[in-house]
């Protein structure tokens, strides 16, 4: 029987990758993801977890440690945040180029400095060429569900990439929260013993990670681009899949609120649920309204997108993150890319909130739809919260 | 902490048969001729044989042996970066280990990690540490050659005294590299690591010894191998090993042990050669004055001494 719980999200997060039964871990402590491999080294500790565990000396050597394990052919796991996925970057491309198939739980933290241990998506931002499936995440149960899919979706034979499953640091990862635990037949079911395509196997000897000269470089690049274009297919049918499973309605974009509302707001991550809050009560008061929340963030789901905010004529769009010197977010970048060119785009407008842990409450959302349909927000971006004097 | 390691069990390499084992370095490989490197790599997998898994650093022996759609690694072998080979190596192993565990897979390789001076002393000196600190049961293998060869021959950590290098070069301010050499052997022991060795191709039948002794220990083991480099060392291509010989014959670089932390000379030299012998066939030490290698020889005779002290104070006490 499914067990429904009280549970921290961190301690949920570890008792998914418990059930999928990984083979090797390996994890440096960085706040706020910590809660999640202590959690599974207690497991291994107990002997409820058949893994090995490898507390490594930094998250360098926590990414280095897993592309090995996963090109001897174990399943793998670790999970980090910000300064510590920033010291993973280099290792990052080689994992996805080598076509590994690993999970890596990202609790989204703002990078340094100033220091700041609270949440933004600074981090997976500076991250988002690594060619890995970078999915997003709006609560617990979704925190734990999509930790199996990402294994899945990473080891089916037409994907072999790791997968980052991001959630927002603190207000994911340290929330307690009701979650159902389904049978660990369920998960089996949902998430099959990982076969391996390619190895590092005596008896089956071959060279990974060789010198690429300029006459093979840009093919192998592209293949390795083209294998992230083609995980698309493979993401919408695991999340149809697990949608199937647990009774869940998840997309690769979602959409909440007025289906003819003129102005959709965008989020991606944990905000959505306040944006939802913030949408349901603008409905409520006869404001036609709507939401599509990002949930596959690479690939980039451009139909979908389109789909799901088709006859919008404005667009406000939520990024986490800054990026410094350029005209947009991040997230505002990608849409206008996604736009350019085409007759029906509609106009977008970007709000960059909740930085560094700032709050964003309900209201805030609703006061963000009001000033962008009175035309009053920049017309690059506006940082909301920006304390005037500083 | 002392530890009492038996390893007199552990087959001797016999010269005759050497011809017999088979590298898991091929020929055609992209290695500068009379190459230290290459040659000290085909006698470690001489005796690791074919149930091996290598894990390579970046660096001259990743370069020469691997560029795409070529190889001249006959065991798998994984490349990943410059400074992580000692991670990398450490998730191999657990990996291993788990799915052995686990029925999913039926051997237990050896698992052999190669990296030069840079990778080993500086760059990827933490995730070496690391890896020999949490116990893998690998081999470390340092190919030292003294100086960054893959990138146009720039100082290193371990770059010696008086060596003339691209970013230690020898001017009217300056003798060269001005530190000297960090002794990686002596800090990897340092880990408490069940056997450190150092060696040396011109001695082939030490090296095999040791790499039959590292393989058979539980956990960590660390061979730090000197590895003459004609091109950064402007010495002659046919002189490598007997440049190798001579700096153990000069006392130079001494072929010894540690196991279980019992320092023990493996060849003693009976008749020591002035280091001017050593220095003077190579273009990186050509500005030294007769004052600078008497201050080598002295530096070298009071290594060497302090070396004989770690041997006398950790020996076994007979009874």
């Amino acid at each position: 029987m499914a067990r429904r719980i009280g549970t921290e999200v961190s301690l949920a997060v570890a008792d998914a990758v418990k059930m999928a039964a990984p083979d090797v871990i390996s994890a440096y402590p960085i706040t706020p993801q910590t809660h999640i491999v202590e959690e599974l080294s207690e497991f291994v500790a107990n002997g409820e977890l058949d893994a090995e565990y490898i507390p490594v000396e930094s998250e360098h050597s926590a990414m280095s440690a897993a592309v090995g394990a996963a090109a001897a052919g174990a399943r793998v796991y670790t999970a980090t945040s910000s300064q510590g996925l920033a010291l993973m970057h280099e290792i990052l491309f080689i994992a996805s180029s080598m076509r590994l198939p690993m999970v890596m739980t990202v609790a989204n933290r703002s990078l340094s400095g100033p220091i700041s241990i609270w949440n933004d998506h600074s981090d997976i931002m500076a991250e988002r060429d690594i060619g890995w499936v970078q999915l997003f995440v709006e609560n617990g149960q979704e925190a734990l569900e999509f930790t199996w899919a990402a294994f899945r979706i990473g080891e089916d034979k037409r994907v072999m990439l790791p997968v980052v499953v991001n959630m927002d640091g603190f207000i994911m990862s340290h929330m307690i929260e009701p979650i159902t635990i389904p049978d660990q037949e369920v998960v089996d079911a949902f998430l099959k013993p990982y076969e391996p395509q390619i190895k590092l196997d005596t008896a089956d000897p071959v060279t990974f990670g060789p010198v690429g000269v300029p006459e093979v470089y840009l093919e192998a690049k592209k293949q390795c681009e083209q294998a992230l274009l083609d995980s698309k297919a493979v993401v919408s049918e695991v999340i149809d899949d697990l949608n199937h499973t647990f009774g869940r309605q998840y997309g690769l974009v979602e959409t909440n609120g007025a289906e003819d509302a003129e102005t959709v707001i965008v989020t991606m991550g944990s905000l959505g649920e306040s944006v939802m809050t913030a949408v349901d009560r603008m409905n409520a008061n006869g404001k036609a309204v709507r939401q599509a929340r990002i949930r596959l963030w690479r690939p980039f789901p451009v139909e979908e997108f389109m789909d799901a905010v088709s006859g919008a004529k404005k667009l406000v769009v939520i990024d986490r993150a800054i990026s410094p010197g350029s005209v947009n977010g991040p997230v505002a970048q990608e849409l206008k890319s996604v736009f350019y060119g085409r007759l029906d785009a509609p106009e977008i407008v970007n709000v960059i909130a909740g930085i560094g842990g700032r709050d964003v409450p309900v209201d805030d959302f609703v006061q963000m739809v009001e000033l962008a349909e009175k035309g009053e927000l920049a017309e690059t971006y506006t940082l909301w919260g920006l304390d005037s004097d500083a | 902490m002392l530890k009492d390691i038996d390893l007199s069990g552990v087959d001797k390499t016999k010269l005759k048969e050497i011809h017999k084992m088979e590298s898991m370095v091929s020929s055609g490989h992209r290695a500068c001729q009379g190459c230290g490197e290459v040659l000290a790599m085909g006698m470690v997998t001489r005796v690791a044989g074919p149930d091996t898994i290598v894990c390579n650093a970046t660096g001259c022996m990743e370069i020469i042996s691997s560029p795409y759609p070529q190889t001249a690694w006959k065991v798998p072998w994984i490349h990943v970066a410059f400074e992580n080979a000692g991670a990398v190596a450490s998730g191999v192993e657990a990996a291993i280990k788990a799915l052995h565990r686990k029925g999913k897979v039926s051997s237990k390789p050896n698992i052999l990690c190669f990296g030069g001076d840079g990778a080993t002393a500086d760059i990827g000196f933490g995730s070496l540490s690391g890896a020999m600190e949490r116990g893998h049961n690998l081999l470390y293998v340092c190919l030292d050659n003294e100086a960054y060869m893959n990138t146009g021959i720039q100082r290193s950590s371990s770059t010696p005294y008086g060596a003339s290098t691209t970013t230690s070069p020898c001017g009217t301010e300056s003798i060269g590299q001005h530190t000297q050499k960090k002794n990686m052997p002596r800090i990897i022991a340092e880990h408490g690591v069940p056997y450190v060795a150092t060696a040396s191709p011109s001695h082939p039948t030490d090296l095999m010894d040791k790499v039959a002794k590292a393989l058979a220990v539980d956990g960590p083991a660390y061979l730090h191998i000197y590895s003459p480099c004609p091109t950064g060392w402007g010495s002659k291509g046919e002189k490598s090993i007997e440049i190798a010989k001579l700096a153990v014959e000069t006392n130079l670089f001494p072929l010894y042990e540690v196991v279980g932390g019992r320092f023990g000379f493996t060849k003693k030299i009976k008749k020591v050669k002035p280091i001017g012998d050593y220095l003077k066939l190579q273009r990186r030490f050509r500005h030294l004055t007769e004052k600078e290698i008497g201050f080598i020889q002295q530096t070298v005779e009071d290594n060497y001494e302090e070396l004989e002290r770690f041997c006398q104070a950790t020996a076994k006490c007979e009874e």
